[in-house]
């Protein structure tokens, strides 16, 4: 049965409508960079609202950004970097045939990235319990008030949305996993795993752009 | 004609496979057209009559038939089920979705599972703006404006605007497959100077879906937040800026406006060259002028908002670039007009489709250039005069666009004609209840009767019984194509491979098409307007044999 199924494997057809697989690498990556491009056009019209506003009232917005948790943000990044070093590794490693470290790795940036979900937890609950989140628990006395609110409601929509995205994230990896360890990739054949690396870095990358608009703001 | 047909016939792919699930769970972009097509149409007449409904209202300058608050739904369900439900996914979504993989000679989109996935979300995001429609409506207008979409309005905006958000991943997933299959699925020999000038207006719209529905998408979020948790995003008395909303929002609505146009201009290209059987004077300036557009489309939204409050430098350079516009636009009317110049011309529904968009086309467009002049503009903002140039564009152009392409694929799509005489009736009954609606509407915008009001002072009553009753004429313009083409389904001749004697690829296969497109990948070797025989200009039936050249590939 194993090795019937190998045999199957070594030999990958294109889906049907395309020619060669080739052809079906092409349109996979093509397809992932122009989606990506839609995510950086969704999260432009975010930071394009958030850089107005922090133009408009600078002295709330770096208040807000003092309530922020340096060492746990830093932490994250790093946290984050690692797993984007991982995921490199695991394409490199489908790419190689190289199958057990393939699992290793996939499982590595899974677990990288429930950490970094788990920190950013951590900090979500640190806010609630000093009411700085709009809408459900927020009271900030002085007249900054409204900037402060106006200040972590985007930072909830923005770390929000991106760990929004590091989820569902998590999730493809898992799914990869299973498939790696069922055998469904080979160095001729592992365009799911290269790109969700896209993905995977493009999470990351957003990450590296929060950080300095969210947290390294207050400092100056 | 059946000596031309392909022998032997390979199952079309209507008949492939007949059992529902066939059709719910098909991965075939033919039959996921199909499946586009009846939805938008449901879609078209559920904004139909809410308009019917507003124009019956504003048939009397009291407002008797509905309340105020009645009509505020009343606009704002035309707007979102005809901008979000009908336009956008129109021709896109329909005859894109079963042309583009035809005309660069694929087996089928570069995505398939995503292609069927955006028709789910489309129906996810229609039935349940029904459902809001059904339990209260939204009474925001399509723009959403705030603070009213925030803190006045106490109708369905957060259902409805989560609804557009999702609806949007349905744009952005047929955008996406559009520009990938076309980068990289076309046949041998397609070369991008070869590409019907239907698939760069495709290509066009599609960056614009692609680029600008992410934006629309996290502004509702923004919109949808604000209202949940009564925070102050865009509200001035909690320190938010309401203008910022109206940027974003246009930001990503003014090139939803070509959207709504380019895929149409494709269509009249494609019509204009095959009723005067010649190729289209000025290829490349038609294609460029497309991209033009999808490109200066992102530089223009701030002419919305010359009224707002923006600044005066921003105004004058909005108006500036509102202006650059009309070149590429004007550059396609005169190429098409040139294309008819010396062209063995025969008057088939179609054509009458194009000649109506043309015309239809220039009277939105130069009136568009009124509103881009920053005085005038200020004079007729908010008035009919704005709802007659948007119509102009949007139904007179767009509309009439996927009509004119909808009678001249329907064979291809169907296997069987339309009736030629029905069609020209229709053709002309829409043509002339257009012009009735909306050309008076200039005049009472003119004259400075606000839209979005139900009732209207006296005087301006007549200009009103005339659009009203243009209307009707047009609604049943409207409902003929409906009747004669599914009558057609069944009693309409066969159409044969080829009527029109066309040269594009997807002629050059049987109707309707086989399942897989083409049973052998077809190598191209001449652009799509190549008419070899000049001989059958005369033909007295109107219709024409397929030249048999050419039609087997190798």
């Amino acid at each position: 049965m194993a090795t019937e199924a190998s045999m199957v494997r070594s030999r990958p057809a294109p889906a049907e409508q395309f020619d060669d697989l080739e052809q079906q690498h092409q349109a996979a990556t093509f397809g992932m960079w122009l989606f990506l491009i839609t995510e950086v056009m969704l999260f432009g019209g975010m930071f394009t609202a958030y850089t107005w506003y922090r133009f408009l009232y600078p002295a709330g917005f770096a208040e807000g950004s003092r309530h922020m948790d340096l060492v746990l943000g830093g932490a994250n990044t790093v946290v984050l970097i690692v797993s984007s070093l991982t995921m490199a590794l695991a394409v490199h490693a489908t790419q190689t045939g190289a199958r057990r470290a393939l699992g290793r790795l996939l499982g590595a940036t899974i677990l990288l990235g429930l950490v970094f979900l788990g920190i950013k937890a951590v900090e979500y609950w640190q806010h609630y319990q000093e009411q700085l989140v709009p809408g459900i628990r927020f009271s900030f006395d002085g007249p900054l008030s409204h900037q402060v609110e106006l200040f972590f409601l985007f930072y909830f929509m923005m770390t929000g949305i991106h760990a929004v995205h590091l989820t569902i994230g998590v999730g493809i990896v898992s799914v990869l996993l299973v498939m790696a360890r069922r055998g469904k990739f080979s160095p001729a054949a592992h365009d799911p795993i290269e790109v969700t690396g896209l993905y995977w870095h493009f999470v990351d990358v957003v990450w590296i752009f929060l950080l300095p608009l969210l947290y390294l703001f207050g400092l100056g | 004609m059946s000596a031309v047909a392909v022998a032997p016939r390979p199952t079309s792919y209507t008949t492939s496979q007949v059992s529902t699930w066939s059709w719910l769970l098909t991965e075939d972009h033919k039959r996921i057209a199909i499946l586009y097509t009846i939805t938008i149409t449901l879609m078209f007449f559920v904004g139909g009559v809410a308009a019917t409904l507003m124009r019956l209202e504003l048939l009397t300058p009291e407002g008797d038939l509905v309340s105020s608050a009645a009509y505020n739904r009343l606009f704002t369900i035309h707007g979102v089920i005809m901008v979000w439900f009908f336009l956008i996914p129109s021709i896109p979504n329909t005859l894109g979705n079963f042309l583009v993989p035809m005309m660069i000679g694929a087996r089928d989109l570069a995505f398939p599972k995503l292609n069927l996935a955006s028709w789910y979300i489309y129906l996810f995001g229609a039935g349940f703006t029904l459902w809001a429609i059904v339990n209260g409506g939204v009474d925001t207008g399509w723009t959403f404006y705030t603070p009213y979409s925030t803190h006045s309005s106490t109708t369905h905006v957060v259902s409805t605007t989560l609804r557009i958000f999702i609806l949007g991943f349905s744009s952005i997933l047929t955008g996406l497959n559009v520009i990938v299959t076309i980068h990289t699925m076309r046949a041998p020999g397609m070369t991008w100077s070869r590409l019907p000038l239907f698939i760069w207006s495709t290509y066009a719209t599609s960056l614009i879906l692609v680029l600008a529905t992410p934006v629309l998408a996290i502004t509702l979020v923004l919109v949808a937040t604000e209202r949940i948790l009564r925070v102050g995003i865009f509200d001035p008395a909690l320190g938010g800026d309401p203008l910022l909303y109206q940027h974003l929002f246009w930001f990503y609505s003014h090139p939803a406006v070509y959207i709504m146009i380019l895929p149409g201009m494709g269509v009249i290209s494609e019509l204009i060259a095959a009723f005067a059987r010649k190729r289209v004077f000025g290829y490349g300036f038609v294609a460029a002028s497309s991209i033009a557009i999808a490109v200066l489309g992102f530089l223009v939204w701030g002419h919305h908002m010359f009224t707002a409050g923006i600044s005066v430098h921003a105004a004058l350079i909005f108006s500036l670039l509102s202006y650059l516009v009309a070149v590429p636009s004007a550059i396609k009317v005169f190429n098409w007009t040139a294309t008819l110049y010396g062209g063995s011309i025969s008057f088939e529904t179609p054509l009458l489709y194009a000649l109506a968009f043309i015309g239809l086309f220039v009277i939105g467009g130069l009136t568009g250039l009124f509103l881009a002049a920053l005085a005038v503009d200020v004079h007729v903002q908010d008035t009919y005069f704005v709802v007659a140039h948007f119509h102009y564009i949007m139904v007179g152009g767009m509309v009439t666009a996927y009509m004119g392409g909808l009678h001249y694929w329907w064979p291809k799509i169907t296997g069987r004609m339309y009736p030629e005489l029905w069609g020209k009736l229709a053709a002309l009954t829409i043509f002339v209840g257009f012009n009735l609606t909306f050309f008076p509407q200039y005049i009472v915008g003119y004259l400075g009767m606000p839209r979005r009001y139900h009732i209207y002072p006296p005087e301006f009553q007549v200009l009103n019984v005339m659009s009203t009753a243009g209307a009707s004429i047009l609604a049943v313009g409207y409902l003929l194509p409906l009747v004669y083409l599914l009558w057609s389904l069944r009693w309409g001749k066969e159409a044969g491979p080829n009527p029109w004697g066309a040269p594009g690829l997807e002629w050059q296969t049987s109707s309707p098409l086989p399942a897989h497109n083409f049973e052998v990948t077809p190598i191209v070797r001449h652009g799509p307007y190549e008419y070899p025989d000049r001989r059958v200009i005369g033909d007295p039936s109107g219709r024409r044999q397929s030249v048999a050249e050419g039609t087997d590939g190798d």
